[in-house]
């Protein structure tokens, strides 16, 4: 890539003026249409009630007087704090059950190599294809007859149905890589296939384990319609269901607290990202390339 | 093997040491015998991903069929009363709105995050300060929760107040009245479209990036002498090395946003008037607030003749792919 660009610039005239005008100037549009909804979001959650819908007054762009006003109703008036506690017990839940899962049957898949492993792999790769939009009515007949209907359980039992295939094919590239040998060294000292998983294959592929958590969790803290479908009780609800259906009352938008909502429910995902985007990146586009 | 390399007396001196040491370090009861009994070690790892698949994927999708053959209705088990489900719904004008509804939002959104994501990728494969970052940053729209973003281009969306509406009267000076987004059909449509475009630019600029870092220099460089010009090197290099990865991230994208749900339900939940119903919202409100599970579960079942096209197309892009790649890779 870099030899590339540096032989582009030799090769072919390129000016400095013509490169600002087809790389930077898009470049910058691009951000700033990406990122101006967050930008938006946020400056509309520190906003007093008078300055929200008074544009003739009060530059939209700016706060002239930042008040935490949205929060403390958000956090202190509504069950705010429960609902997150309830999203983060699902999203930690859902991740390891579906981690467990995975690692053993991309373990199965890849390194006990039995006949019909390949179908086997194929039909899991299926699996992430079927979309929760048409399995959520059938499975909520399922919710209630298994008395789970308001339990944040539903979701943990749930969830995994799309994670399950996502995990299992980031995983299968990682034990890939990880050389035979180390394996047969490990089986002639006498040590049993269970602890050559974890002793040797999991220490080794730390990084896709990584990929495959926090790609778990982001999904499973984003998720929707299961948790509208399953869940009617405002206790028990996810943040992002709750900011949609709890804080959205009447005829009167709350804006602020809407936005102050959608700031908490998208940071801990934000956050979770920044720590890890190297991580985020290569899961996603090497599962798309497996 | 060490028989082979030292003489015999050391050899089975050797062998009575591994022996012991493995008689010492394993007991060999039937637990350890059971554990390395590989047909069982196969089936006890597969057992718990396959099981939740079968339960809670591989059954509801089953039963989602015989729910659509039902008049079955929250909390009440219904009798078998065969293809009316469908008949109802299929005469039902919502529903064939809501099907052009999902195919018009479906194509223009995916021409819409392929084309800008497409580009974006191309911006970010330059040399550029930041890169990394820059990289980052761009992908926090698919990171967040959709729900919430979609909360944001509701407000932004909002008729009075829209900051859209603003920048364009205010700022700009291009229009002199307010965008009413959300009030009728066809601006409803592209706004929610726009939306979902803005989701998923950063999904394809990603995954287009890192095809084209796979792409060798050389490649570029033999073009440039030849004199290839700024478009054919993209239309003969880079458009032929992208298609194997783009094939998948299409696919995997119209399928997505074919089953798309919530977008749609947080900005404008089917309406006005049902002008922006896609199957999914409508599937949801007829099932689960109107309690008519048997129709539901028809509408969700119409989706997947849609989906399983859109599948096989993915199947063939792989195949595609494979043969490109030669027999000898994997």
């Amino acid at each position: 890539m870099s030899e590339a660009a540096a032989g582009d610039e030799l090769l072919s005239w390129d000016s400095r003026a013509r490169r600002v005008v087809t790389v930077y100037v898009p470049l910058a549009l691009f951000v700033i249409v990406l990122l101006f909804p967050f930008y938006w979001m946020a400056i509309t959650a520190f906003k007093p009630d008078s300055e929200m819908e008074d544009y003739a007054h009060h530059s939209p762009f700016w706060i002239s007087s930042p008040t935490l006003h949205n929060f403390s109703v958000l956090l202190f008036h509504t069950q705010f704090p429960r609902w997150m506690l309830i999203t983060i017990s699902v999203a930690v839940g859902a991740t390891i059950l579906s981690i467990f899962c995975s690692v053993l049957a991309a373990y199965a898949i890849e390194r006990l190599r039995f006949k019909g492993s390949t179908h086997v792999a194929l039909a899991i790769y299926l699996a992430y294809l079927v979309p929760p939009t048409i399995l959520f009515i059938p499975l909520a007949t399922m919710v209630v007859q298994f008395r789970l209907y308001n339990s944040p359980l539903s979701l943990i039992l749930t969830y995994p149905t799309f994670l399950i295939p996502f995990c299992t094919w980031l995983l299968i590239g990682y034990f890939k890589s990880i050389p035979y040998e180390l394996e047969e060294c490990a089986l002639i000292d006498g040590a049993s296939r269970l602890q050559i998983l974890r002793r040797i294959v999991l220490p080794l592929s730390v990084p896709g384990l990584i990929s495959a958590g926090i790609f778990a969790f982001t999904l499973s803290w984003n998720e929707f319609i299961y948790a509208l479908a399953f869940i009617q009780s405002t206790g028990n609800k996810t943040v992002p269901v709750a900011v949609l259906t709890e804080l959205v009352t009447g005829d009167v938008y709350q804006w602020g607290a809407l936005m102050a909502g959608a700031l908490l429910g998208s940071v801990p995902v934000a956050l979770f990202y920044s720590l890890f985007a190297e991580y985020y990146v290569s899961s996603l586009t090497g599962a798309v390339k497996e | 093997m060490l028989a082979e390399a030292g003489n015999a007396m050391d050899a089975t001196t050797a062998q009575t040491a591994v022996l012991t040491w493995r008689l010492e370090r394993r007991p060999d009861n039937w637990v350890t015998r059971l554990f390395d009994n590989k047909k069982f070690l196969i089936g006890l790892c597969l057992a718990p991903a396959i099981g939740l698949l079968v339960v809670f994927l591989t059954y509801p999708l089953g039963l989602g069929f015989w729910l659509a053959l039902t008049d079955s209705t929250i909390g009440q088990r219904g009798h078998f009363v065969g293809l009316a489900n469908f008949i109802s719904v299929f005469n039902d004008p919502v529903f064939q709105l809501s099907v052009f509804n999902t195919i018009f939002y479906t194509a223009a959104a995916t021409v819409g995050k392929f084309a800008l994501g497409l580009w974006l990728a191309l911006l970010l494969n330059h040399h550029l300060p930041f890169k990394s970052f820059l990289r980052a940053i761009v992908l926090l729209p698919w990171i967040v929760p959709t729900v919430l973003s979609a909360i944001v281009w509701w407000w932004m969306y909002s008729p009075q107040f829209s900051i859209i509406s603003y920048i364009l009267v205010n700022v700009l000076h291009l229009r002199s009245t307010y965008i009413n987004f959300l009030g009728s059909a066809w601006p409803a449509r592209w706004s929610l479209v726009a939306a979902n475009v803005w989701r998923g630019i950063p999904f394809v600029a990603i995954i287009t990036l890192a095809g084209l870092q796979t792409i060798p220099p050389s490649l570029y460089e033999a073009a440039l002498l030849d004199g290839a010009s700024p478009w054919q090197r993209f239309r003969f290099i880079t458009v032929p090395l992208l298609l194997p990865i783009l094939s998948v991230a299409l696919t995997l994208s119209t399928l997505f946003t074919f089953s798309d749900f919530q977008l749609v339900y947080a900005i404008t939940d089917g309406g006005p008037f049902n002008t922006t119903q896609i199957m999914a919202t409508l599937a949801y409100q007829v099932a689960i607030p109107g309690s008519e599970l048997g129709q539901g579960a028809a509408i969700a079942v119409a989706m997947i003749p849609f989906l399983v096209a859109l599948t096989a197309i993915n199947y063939f892009g792989l195949a595609r792919r494979k043969w490109q790649q030669g027999p000898a890779n994997e």
